[in-house]
């Protein structure tokens, strides 16, 4: 069931990569484009991720990596998520993420990866249509 | 006025100053790679070409023009690709295939928890063993990736700044255990924790022990690694983060100064400190403003060491650097276009004088790269030095009205920016309130704007099409591998021994002395990495990144 209001999103950086370009970009826009965003910083384990977006009751998670451990990191977000019973929040990913892996992390759940350079007003667009999809055209 | 023609002669002055008094005098001890040289056509090239005779050449103080008198006619810049991944011995193999094809030092990528400080087998490396470089935890490691590869003889240059002390604590214990004397080792260890806090995010410990720990490895060097350079100043990550050209240079410079003023507070000798510093630059596809920003960064540092410090040693003032092309200019989109982008890049370092180069792998937008693509990679070095005669004299845009212009604007500008950070207390402060990051993600941000609207467009990236396949996979298996390496390697240790070596490492951190020696000592009793990090950690505590 959509909801209406702000968006309420929650965007991670998993693991041990310290790349936060591309994600406070992201943050930024979101921001801008009138979402409620909360970003955790650098560092995170899944399981902090999946308790964060619970807390704050986010109905989107966005993680981002580009050291290569996107696999392991995106799928134990996907399985905590839905052993907490919260497999309706929507996720998405952005980084370095090989083309062949892209396939498997859809199969998680992450419907939208996000390469670098995506423009930035896509990820907008792409967020709303899908979380407000009566109030966008 | 456009000034045209070799020489200017400029009355009172003797336009063969600088070769006399700078160039001769040099050649004589550092011969050149050749007699004489000239072009294709015959025409003879000269060792530099000046504006104005009375203006410092290559080799003279500022070093707008260059740190060496004969720059690369006397010797060429060191090619040093950039490599590590999987498991030392994968990775030990990459090094002697980049050796047989002509590199001349050797880089190490370390994977993220060697950067940070954890083992192969901690919970928090899960995921990431092996995957941005190679896992070193121990002295076997490490004797294993260096396997046949003389360390007194090739210069070895690690990306390393949490654990810097650490891996040169292992570098100084394979020595010993090789019988080479640790001042015979050549290269660097990165050690530049500053940038870490502003724009690449391997940071562990508080600021300021951070910084404690980046003066204890300077100063072991000083003494005991003597031929070693310990700290790489980088604004390449700095770069990358988003920085403008000039914003690169400040911050750089800017923590430069810090560093300096933390080995002056240690009792330092700024003179060897200064003659062992270098620096580490981005290269990216703004060809003429990148050459001009290398000018810029050497004149500013000289006199930054000069009227700043009072240093009056010239080798002391010099700017020294490493140049890498831009990661983040690659484009996965039609990536074969990456290797025209690296080619300008490059060629824009070696127009600005660099000491040594990295030349990124077309593939390198999709995964680590191919043997295939790296090996080309050192190619395109390889033909720039050997074939396209830039080489050939020193500073060849040097006088040319726009790289000039371009050169003391980026000095102006840069200049300016340092003078606030100074004025909002230096950098510790400009970087615990946000100011740096801040900066620089605007500028990200300015940049992602200009080119979601088209403003700022890079070729061949505009069409609907597929990115390609990722060329490199790392192997998935490694992880248990080395967690079944170090349980052995700890279960053939003398727990006493390894014990009593980490209190060590704990007391002399709690007195706040110089940690390296008993690092050194807690390795050779087969202590880990992970372990001497998480005792330093319990001491200095550590910091966590809140976004």
């Amino acid at each position: 069931m959509a909801r209406s209001g702000p968006i309420r999103i929650l965007l991670a950086k998993p693991g041990l990569d310290g790349h936060d370009r591309g994600i406070r970009l992201v943050l930024r826009a979101l921001r801008d484009a009138g979402m409620e965003v909360i970003y955790t910083g650098l560092r995170c384990t899944a399981s902090q991720i999946v308790k964060a977006a619970i807390e704050e009751d986010v109905e989107a998670i966005g993680l981002s990596s580009l050291s290569g451990a996107h696999e392991t990191h995106f799928c134990e977000v996907s399985r905590l998520l839905a052993e907490e019973g919260a497999a309706d929040v929507l996720l998405f990913g952005g980084g370095i993420i090989p083309q062949q892996d892209v396939d498997r992390l859809r199969e998680v759940g992450f419907q939208c990866i996000y390469p670098p350079g995506t423009p930035l007003e896509k990820i907008v667009d792409d967020l709303r249509s899908t979380l407000r999809p009566e109030s966008s055209t | 006025m456009i000034r045209k023609g070799k020489i200017l002669s400029h009355e009172g002055t003797d336009p063969s100053r600088w070769q006399e008094e700078c160039w001769k005098p040099f050649v004589a001890g550092h011969p050149e790679r050749a007699e004489d040289f000239q072009s294709a056509s015959g025409i003879p090239i000269d060792p530099l070409y000046f504006i104005d005779p009375a203006d410092p050449g290559p080799g003279e103080f500022p070093f707008t023009r260059g740190i060496h008198p004969s720059m690369y006619r006397g010797k060429l810049w060191t090619m040093r690709q950039y490599a590590g991944y999987s498991s030392p011995a994968e990775t030990n193999a990459r090094f002697r295939y980049l050796l047989q094809q002509g590199q001349t030092g050797i880089s190490v990528a370390f994977d993220l928890p060697t950067q940070i400080g954890f083992d192969s087998d901690d919970r928090q490396a899960h995921g990431e063993v092996g995957r941005v470089g190679v896992p070193i935890n121990t002295v076997d490691d490490f004797d294993e990736l260096l396997d046949e590869i003389p360390i007194d003889s090739v210069s070895i240059s690690m990306t390393i700044n949490s654990t810097a002390p650490l891996l040169l604590a292992l570098i100084v214990a394979l020595a010993r255990r090789r019988e080479i004397d640790p001042a015979r080792l050549r290269g660097t260890v990165q050690n530049d924790i500053l940038k870490e806090f502003i724009a690449r995010g391997t940071q562990r410990y508080p600021l300021e022990a951070s910084l404690k720990l980046v003066v204890d490895v300077i100063e072991y060097c000083i003494e005991e690694v003597t031929s070693f350079y310990p700290i790489s100043i980088s604004g390449y990550h700095i770069r990358e983060a988003g920085s403008t050209a000039i914003q690169e240079v400040a911050f750089t410079l800017a923590n430069g100064i810090t560093y300096m003023e933390a080995c002056r507070d240690r009792g330092l000798d700024l003179v060897a400190v200064g003659q062992r510093l270098s620096f580490f630059f981005n290269s990216h596809n703004q060809f003429m403003e990148e050459i001009a920003k290398f000018r810029a960064a050497r004149r500013m540092w000289a006199d930054i060491c000069r009227n700043r410090f009072g240093i009056d040693d010239d080798r002391a003032c010099q700017l020294r650097f490493h140049t890498q092309t831009g990661g983040s200019t690659l484009q996965a989109m039609e990536p074969a276009n990456n290797i025209v982008r690296v080619t300008i890049q490059a060629l824009a370092a070696v127009l600005g004088g660099t000491q040594s180069l990295h030349t990124n792998s077309w593939d390198e937008a999709l995964s680590l790269p191919s043997e295939e693509a790296a090996r080309l990679a050192l190619r395109t070095q390889q033909i720039i030095a050997e074939e396209s005669g830039v080489t050939d004299t020193a500073d060849p845009l040097g006088g040319s009205p726009f790289i000039e212009e371009l050169t003391d604007r980026i000095e102006a500008e840069a200049s300016a920016i340092i003078e606030e950070i100074d004025n909002r207390g230096g950098m510790l402060s400009s970087i615990k309130d946000g100011f740096i990051r801040n900066a620089i993600e605007q500028s990200a941000y300015e940049s992602q704007l200009a080119s979601d609207s088209g403003e700022i467009r890079a070729v061949g990236t505009d069409q609907e099409g597929e990115i390609p396949e990722a060329p490199f996979q790392v192997d998935a298996t490694i992880e248990k591998t080395r967690h079944d390496q170090l349980t052995h390697y700890r279960s053939q240790r003398d727990a006493q021994t390894a014990e009593s070596a980490l209190t060590r490492v704990e007391e002399t951190a709690r007195q706040g002395n110089n940690l390296i020696e008993v690092m050194v000592e807690a390795l050779e009793a087969k202590c880990t990495l992970g372990e001497v990090s998480a005792t330093l950690a319990a001491v200095f505590g550590e910091v966590q990144d809140h976004g």
